[in-house]
Order: C-alpha cells, then sequence, then structure tokens
C-alpha cells in the first residue's frame, strides 16, 4: 500500500481520491507501524517550512521516515512544501530540512523587468522535460500542473533535476535522486496530467 | 505560468446547482455532481463553489455533498457557505477542499481568517467580498449572501483582509451577477491596484472577451457563471467551457 504521510498538514483527502481512480490504494496514515509496512510513501504538504519540519518531529516522524527513505530506500514523492521539507533548508524558515537532497529553498526573486509578477506563483504551468524519468513517462505535450508557492527549490547538483518550468526564470520543478522524487506542483490537482505522474510513481518509480 | 486562471463559479442551494441574477432569482441548473462531472471532463482551471444559503439558514457545510464533490473534482476546488469555526475549515481541507472561501466570518469573526491561514497556509484562504454601489455611487461590502450592507469600502476591506493573512480575494459585483454584460472593471481595478494578493474577479462575464478585460484591468483570475451554464438568449442551461487554445488567444 501506499501511505501518505499525514503529519497534521495539506489536503490529504484529494490525493487518496486520485489514487483511487488510477486504481491505487494510498491511505494517510501517522502510525509507525503502517508506515513501517509502506511499500511507497508520499510526502504532501502545505503551509510554512517551519510548520512543516515541527509537526514531523512532533509526531516523532523524521527518524523513521529518514530510516525508510534513506536506509530501506522506499520509493517516497514529495510535493508542493514535501518536496521544499527534502530540502536542506529554506529560506523561509530557521529549521533544519530533512535534507534527503543536496538543495536548499528560496523564495522567487525577479529581475526589475519581471517585477510585476504575483508571489505565489499560483496557476496552471509546463515542465521542460530534462531526462527521461519513469515518473514523467507518457505525459501528453499539453500536460500542465496546478502550481501554489512562494519558494522553489535549488539544486546544487543539477543532474538531480528532470525538469524546470519557467515562472519570471527557470526553476527545478520535478526533481529526482535514487528512490526519492518531488514534485513542486499538486498533481493532485492537475486532472489527467497529474493522474499520470501519480500512476507513474505507483507503477513505475522504484 | 501559461495563462490566467478562469474559474467556473458555481452557487449551492438546497443540494442543487443555481445561478441568481443580481443575487436574486436562482434559476436551478441540475445535480451538482452531475455538473461537476462535466467541469471535470472539461479540464478547468478551478472551480468555486458557493453555498448560497448556509449562512442565513444559519448552518454549517453540507459536508456530504461536498465529500461526493470532491471525489469527482480532480482540479483546485473553493469552497463558501456558512463556515464559521477552525473545525469547519479543517473538514473541508480533509475531504480534499483546496480552498476555504470566507465572506461573511470575515467581517464578524476575522480571527478565523489567521486561524485559517495558519492551519492551512494563506494560499488556501480566500475572501470573498461581494460589493455594491450604493445609491450615492459608492462601492459597498455586503455579507450574509448579499442581504447585509456592512458600511465597509472594499479597497480599504481587501487590504485589510491581506494583513489579517488573506491569501486570494474574490470580488464579486452584486449589480453585475447574472448580467452577462461585463465585469465592473473600475471595481476590478480599484481593489488589484490595492494589494498585492491575486484578485478573482466575478459578476457580470458574458464572453471570452469580458474575462480578458478583467485581467487587463488587474484580476488575476477571471471567474464567471452564467456564461459557463447558459446558451443563447433564452438562458438554456448548457454547461461549457472553452478550449485552451481559445483561452491562450484571447487571455495571453
Amino acid at each position: 500500500m501506499i501511505v501518505i504521510v499525514d503529519y497534521g498538514v495539506g489536503n490529504l483527502g484529494s490525493i487518496k481520491n486520485m489514487f483511487k481512480k488510477v486504481g491505487f490504494k494510498a491511505e494517510p496514515s501517522s502510525d509507525p507501524a503502517v508506515l513501517r509496512a509502506a511499500e511507497k510513501l508520499i510526502l504532501p504538504g502545505v503551509g510554512a517550512f517551519d510548520a512543516g519540519m515541527s509537526k514531523l518531529r512532533e509526531r516523532g516522524l523524521i527518524e523513521l521516515l529518514n530510516e525508510l527513505v534513506l536506509e530501506k530506500k522506499v520509493p517516497v514523492l514529495g510535493h508542493c512544501l514535501g518536496l521544499q521539507l527534502m530540502t536542506r533548508k529554506s529560506e523561509e524558515g530557521q529549521e533544519a530540512g530533512l535534507g534527503w537532497i543536496d538543495a536548499e529553498s528560496v523564495r522567487f526573486r525577479f529581475d526589475a523587468d519581471r517585477a510585476q509578477l504575483k508571489v505565489p506563483h499560483m496557476g496552471w504551468n509546463v515542465l521542460d522535460i530534462r531526462r527521461p524519468h519513469p515518473l514523467v513517462a507518457d505525459l501528453e505535450d499539453e500536460a500542465r500542473f496546478y502550481f501554489v508557492h512562494t519558494y522553489h527549490i535549488v539544486c546544487a547538483d543539477e543532474s538531480d533535476v528532470v525538469a524546470y518550468t519557467d515562472y519570471g526564470y527557470n526553476f527545478a520543478s520535478v526533481i529526482s535522486k535514487g528512490n526519492i522524487v518531488g514534485a513542486q506542483f499538486h498533481p493532485e490537482k492537475s486532472h489527467k496530467f497529474g493522474m499520470q505522474l501519480l500512476k507513474n510513481f505507483a507503477e513505475r518509480v522504484s | 505560468m501559461i495563462r490566467p486562471r478562469v474559474i467556473p463559479c458555481l452557487l449551492l442551494k438546497n443540494e442543487g446547482l443555481v445561478k441568481t441574477v443580481k443575487f436574486k432569482d436562482p434559476k436551478y441548473l441540475g445535480d451538482p455532481i452531475n455538473i461537476v462531472r462535466i467541469f471535470n471532463d472539461k479540464e478547468v482551471d478551478e472551480l468555486i463553489f458557493l453555498d448560497i444559503t448556509a449562512t442565513v439558514e444559519n448552518r454549517p457545510p453540507n459536508f456530504e455533498i461536498l465529500g461526493k464533490i470532491t471525489s469527482e473534482c480532480f482540479m483546485p476546488l473553493g469552497y463558501g457557505g456558512g463556515i464559521r469555526t477552525l473545525e469547519d475549515v479543517r473538514k473541508l481541507l480533509a475531504i480534499g477542499v483546496e480552498k476555504i472561501v470566507l465572506n461573511t466570518s470575515a467581517v464578524e469573526n476575522p480571527s478565523l481568517i489567521r486561524a485559517a491561514a495558519d492551519y492551512a497556509g494563506s494560499q488556501a484562504v480566500v475572501i470573498s467580498m461581494d460589493v455594491k454601489k450604493t445609491m450615492f455611487g459608492k462601492y459597498e461590502v455586503y455579507t450574509r449572501g448579499g442581504r447585509k450592507a456592512t458600511g465597509l469600502d472594499p479597497v480599504k476591506f481587501a487590504v485589510e483582509m491581506e494583513k489579517q493573512g488573506a491569501g486570494e480575494l474574490f470580488l464579486n459585483s452584486i449589480d453585475r451577477d447574472g448580467t452577462m454584460q461585463g465585469y465592473d472593471l473600475e471595481l476590478v481595478r480599484r481593489v488589484a491596484d490595492s494589494v498585492t494578493v491575486p484578485v478573482v474577479a466575478c459578476g457580470g462575464a458574458g464572453n471570452i472577451q469580458h474575462l480578458a478585460e478583467a485581467i487587463q484591468a488587474g484580476a488575476s483570475a477571471a471567474a464567471a457563471g452564467s456564461m459557463f451554464v447558459f446558451q443563447g438568449p433564452l438562458r438554456g442551461v448548457l454547461i461549457s467551457y472553452p478550449a485552451q487554445q481559445e483561452l491562450k488567444r484571447a487571455i495571453p
């Protein structure tokens, strides 16, 4: 079973609904026994970086997740704040991130000629896929995804980036490193395009 | 971003969808779940659902019907109507609602805005402002389904709402609602110029050109009811949504 890490933030109902639609069972849980039995993990999230980290800590999930993801190599998909929590740190807060990928989360900063762009980046956007990866396999040419975020990640190692998205400039919108994958957008809110991506995660990411 | 969002705004009354004119004369459109399914198939950018009688009937959101709607809805969904407590907010998010739309509560219990934003992030908190022109030509914010005048000026109210933690403003013109004559662009301009959060314009859209005008006036997104649910001069019920190419062309 796919387990959606329930640490008290985020819209878990929609993720569960979309997995169900593509034929997979996904259940939210923060129970260590359920997490340990998970075949795959989803790290969701909305809201602020520090709030996310402290909620993971309050529930005693940080060490457990480190063990499952880094030692047992359980496939994990982080999205939106969940992706940012996988980085080392964020400009948004003081807390250290999970540090699973060599990256930092930074605020959108635009040159003077793009200063009219609103933050958060809220709406639909496309992916510029730079390297093939099972997570983004078989996407339609017109595939678009729903984004809502004020911060984005910057990878130290560009080879971790699967796709970039342009909002004022290119930022990393899909990343992968071994069993760890992440997306800045909300696949669960992105129609059939998000469905394909979650299906890919369930079927092809290992 | 590929283009500004275009958002069908659907009104719920007694478990059916309706469309009003100037917040009056609700006309029955059909079963909400069927209509959401059609909008879902048309891959709309986002949906906003407003229960227009929850507050006046003094009842909470209809979580059961919303649960059915969200299980068919694979796009961002905003919901407003009868939200009074953080518990309501939690329940809505848990069943898959993306954005919490506050209107009466934003005026009568503004501490709920901060509480909701702390819980779910500002991006999930939308303040809906129903605005009407007074006899003297001044704009005024209304609550309780457009029934109660608050004496508040929309620009000052918008600035205050942003300060309280609102992540987005849903600006609805009562005078233009259901008229399909175009948005109140002066109102859109005034509010959009006064805040940094996205403003969604609503009320009056009759065609795709109107949507583009709202964006030019400073709105970040354009919402509409009648134009997506009616067809022809007799206002026959027909669910529609422009094709992606058409939207890209009209609203770059």
